[in-house]
C-alpha cells in the first residue's frame, strides 16, 4: 500500500469506523452511568446537592495548595492539546466539515509554538511517572497506553506540519492514523475521563452539598 | 524519418538548427535534474539515436494522453522527438486498420525482439477473463502479456495505466487494474497524470534514449526527476500557506489576490508531479495558475479520495451524516446497557436477604 493508500484509507473508512467507535462508545459509557442512578436519599437536606454539584465541578479545576508544580504541567499539556486541536486552521476546517460552523484559527507560528510547550510537558508528565517510585508502582499498562495514544498524534502532527521525517504524504497518513487510534482507545481507557470528569465531580459535590458540608 | 537515418540528421531536415536542439537537450537535462554537462551527453546520444521502435497500446482510456501529447502545441521539439521514434503500432494515430494494423504490431515484436519499447495508456480489465475491452480479438489482458514478453521496458503513461485511474474508480465494474499488476518481470516508468505532462513524457523517452537504461524511480515507479517534488514543494503560493491566507470561495477577494487554495480543496500537499515547475500549454499556466486546485490526478485513486473541493484535512466521506447516526446507535445501545444493568441491580436486590446472628455462627 502506498503512502497516499494510506492517506485515503486513513481518511476515509478507518476515519468512518473510529469516529463511530468513538461516539458510540462514549455515550454507552456516560448513559451506563447516568442511568444507573443512585439510590435514593432519604434523609432531610441539609444544604443544595445541586449548586454544590456545579460548584465543584469548578472548584475541581483549581489545584491544592502545594502541589502546583506538578499540576501546572497538567495545564500546560491540556490546555495546549486543546489549543492545538481546536484553532489549527486545517482541523477548524475538519470541524467545519462535520458541524457546518467555523471558528478564527490562530496563526502557524503559534501553533507550532504551543505544540512543542505541549510535547515538552508530555514528556515531563511522562518523566515523572518513571521517576517517582510511587507513581511508577501505582502505573499500569493503561497508564503508558493512555500517555502514548495523546502523544501520537501531537507528535506526527508536528512532524507533518514541518515536513520532517520523509514523505509529507505518509506522514500525514501517519497523524490521521495516530487520531484514528486515539479515537478508538478513548471510550475504552482512562480517557473518558474528559466526559466522566463532570459526572464524577458533580456526584462528589451533590453529595456533600445535601450534607451542609461546604465545597 | 527513415529507420536508419540519426534523430540529428532528421531534426536538420526538419529544420530544426543545431542550437534548438542543443537548447532543448540543455532543458531536458534541467528537468531531469542532471548536471549540466550532461547536456551534450544528451545531445550526443540522441543525435545519433535511430529511430526506436515503439509499441503503444491503448487499452481502457480516453485518448486524452495521446491528445495531450500531439496537441500540447504546435511543432516543437518534444513532438518531433515523438516523431523521431518509430511508432509501429498506435490506434488512434496509425493509418492501418484492422489486420493491417494487428501485422504492423505482429511484425515490429519479430523484428525488434527485446528491443521494442512498449508503451501502454489506459487499464486492463480482468473480470471476466478481459471481456470487457477487446482488440481484434483479443483481451487487453493477452495484448499486453503478449507484447510485453519481449519488450525492452514498458512505460505506463497516464494516470489508468500506472494505478488503473477512472475505470479503478470505485466500483471497478471491469476489475481494471494497473501495468504494474500484471507484468512484473519487466522495467516499469510509470508517468502518471490525468493527462501527463506532454515533456515529462518526452523527457522520459529522452533519458531511456540516451542511456539506454530507465530513469531512477521512486516506490510507485515514477520518475522521481519529475515525481520527487510535490506541487506544494513548488507551487507559486506557498508563501499564502504559509502567512495563513486562504480563499474561501473561488471569487471573493483571497481568490483574486491569488492566495493559497487549501480550503478550496487543492491536492497539491499530496500530489508528486511537475506541473508547478514545467507548468502546461508551452509553459503557461498550470490549474493553480488558472485558480483552481490541485485535484492530485497523478496519485493512485485520486477519483476515490472524496471530493475534489473538500480541504485535505478532512474526512473523503460525509462524516456529520455518519456521525448522527453512530449518535443514535450509541444512545439505543447505551439505554439498553443502561436498563440490563438496571435489571441485574433489581433482581440482586431481590435475591439478597438479611444474614441472621445464628447463620454467622453456623458458619465455620
Amino acid at each position: 500500500m502506498s503512502a497516499i493508500e494510506l492517506l485515503n484509507w486513513a481518511r476515509g473508512p478507518a476515519l468512518q469506523v473510529a469516529v463511530a467507535i468513538f461516539i458510540i462508545g462514549m455515550i454507552i459509557r456516560v448513559l451506563e452511568v447516568w442511568l444507573l442512578g443512585r439510590k435514593k436519599d432519604l434523609s432531610e437536606a441539609r444544604g443544595n446537592a445541586t449548586a454544590a454539584g456545579w460548584r465543584t465541578i469548578l472548584t475541581r479545576s483549581v489545584p491544592p495548595p502545594g502541589m502546583w508544580s506538578h499540576l501546572i504541567v497538567g495545564y500546560v499539556f491540556h490546555i495546549g492539546f486543546l489549543i492545538a486541536l481546536l484553532f489549527f486552521v486545517p482541523h477548524i476546517l475538519f470541524f467545519k466539515d462535520i458541524f457546518g460552523i467555523r471558528w478564527p484559527g490562530l496563526p502557524n507560528g503559534l501553533i507550532d509554538a504551543v505544540t512543542i510547550i505541549t510535547l515538552a510537558a508530555m514528556a515531563y508528565t511522562l518523566f515523572i511517572r518513571i521517576s517517582d517510585p510511587v507513581r511508577r508502582m501505582l502505573s499500569t499498562f493503561d497508564d503508558y497506553f493512555a500517555w502514548l495514544v495523546t502523544f501520537l498524534p501531537l507528535l506526527t502532527g508536528y512532524l507533518a506540519f514541518h515536513r520532517h521525517a520523509g514523505d509529507y504524504t505518509m506522514m500525514l497518513a501517519m497523524h490521521i492514523m495516530s487520531v484514528n487510534l486515539l479515537l478508538v482507545a478513548f471510550p475504552f481507557t482512562k480517557l473518558t475521563h474528559a466526559v466522566t470528569l463532570f459526572l464524577a465531580r458533580w456526584y462528589n459535590g451533590a453529595i456533600a452539598g445535601r450534607k451542609g458540608v461546604r465545597v | 524519418m527513415r529507420r536508419d537515418e540519426t534523430l540529428a540528421a532528421y531534426l536538420q531536415r526538419r529544420g530544426i538548427s543545431r542550437r534548438g536542439f542543443l537548447k532543448f537537450c540543455a532543458a531536458t537535462a534541467s528537468l531531469m535534474a542532471l548536471p549540466p554537462g550532461m547536456a551534450p551527453t544528451i545531445a550526443e546520444a540522441l543525435g545519433k539515436a535511430k529511430r526506436p521502435s515503439v509499441i503503444w497500446l491503448s487499452f481502457q482510456e480516453c485518448t486524452g494522453c495521446t491528445e495531450s501529447l500531439t496537441r500540447s502545441h504546435n511543432p516543437t521539439l518534444e513532438s518531433l522527438i515523438l516523431d523521431a521514434i518509430s511508432l509501429d503500432y498506435h490506434h488512434t494515430l496509425q493509418a492501418a486498420a484492422g489486420s493491417a494494423a494487428e501485422e504492423a504490431r505482429e511484425h515490429a515484436m519479430e523484428q525488434f525482439k527485446d528491443q521494442y519499447l512498449l508503451i501502454v495508456d489506459g487499464s486492463i480489465p480482468v473480470k471476466h477473463n478481459g471481456v470487457y475491452s477487446t482488440i481484434a480479438g483479443m483481451t487487453n489482458l493477452q495484448m499486453l502479456e503478449e507484447t510485453a514478453r519481449h519488450a525492452a521496458a514498458i512505460v505506463a503513461v497516464g494516470t489508468c495505466a500506472a494505478y488503473g485511474g477512472i475505470p479503478h474508480a470505485n466500483p471497478n465494474p471491469t476489475g481494471a487494474v494497473p501495468v504494474t499488476e500484471i507484468i512484473k518481470d519487466k522495467p516499469i516508468i510509470n508517468v502518471p497524470g490525468c493527462p501527463p505532462i506532454p515533456v515529462v513524457i518526452t523527457g522520459v523517452l529522452a533519458h531511456y534514449l540516451t542511456f539506454g537504461t530507465i530513469p531512477e524511480l521512486d516506490d510507485l515507479h515514477r520518475p522521481l526527476a519529475f515525481y520527487g517534488d510535490t506541487i506544494h514543494d513548488r507551487c507559486y503560493r506557498r508563501t499564502f500557506y504559509d502567512q495563513g491566507k486562504f480563499a474561501k470561495t473561488f471569487d471573493d477577494e483571497g481568490a483574486r489576490n491569488g492566495w493559497c487554495l487549501y480550503e478550496l480543496g487543492c491536492k497539491g500537499p499530496t500530489t508528486h508531479n511537475a506541473c508547478a515547475t514545467t507548468k502546461w500549454n508551452n509553459s503557461t499556466s498550470f490549474p493553480i495558475e488558472s485558480g483552481h486546485g490541485c485535484l492530485g490526478c497523478s496519485e493512485p485513486d485520486f477519483w476515490d479520495a472524496g471530493s475534489f473541493y473538500k480541504p485535505l484535512s478532512t474526512s473523503t466521506t460525509d462524516l456529520s451524516d455518519w456521525a448522527v447516526g453512530a449518535v443514535v446507535a450509541g444512545a439505543a445501545a447505551g439505554v439498553a446497557a443502561g436498563l440490563y444493568h438496571k435489571v441485574k441491580k433489581s433482581s440482586a436486590v431481590s435475591r439478597h436477604h438479611a444474614v441472621t446472628v445464628d447463620e454467622l455462627e453456623d458458619k465455620p
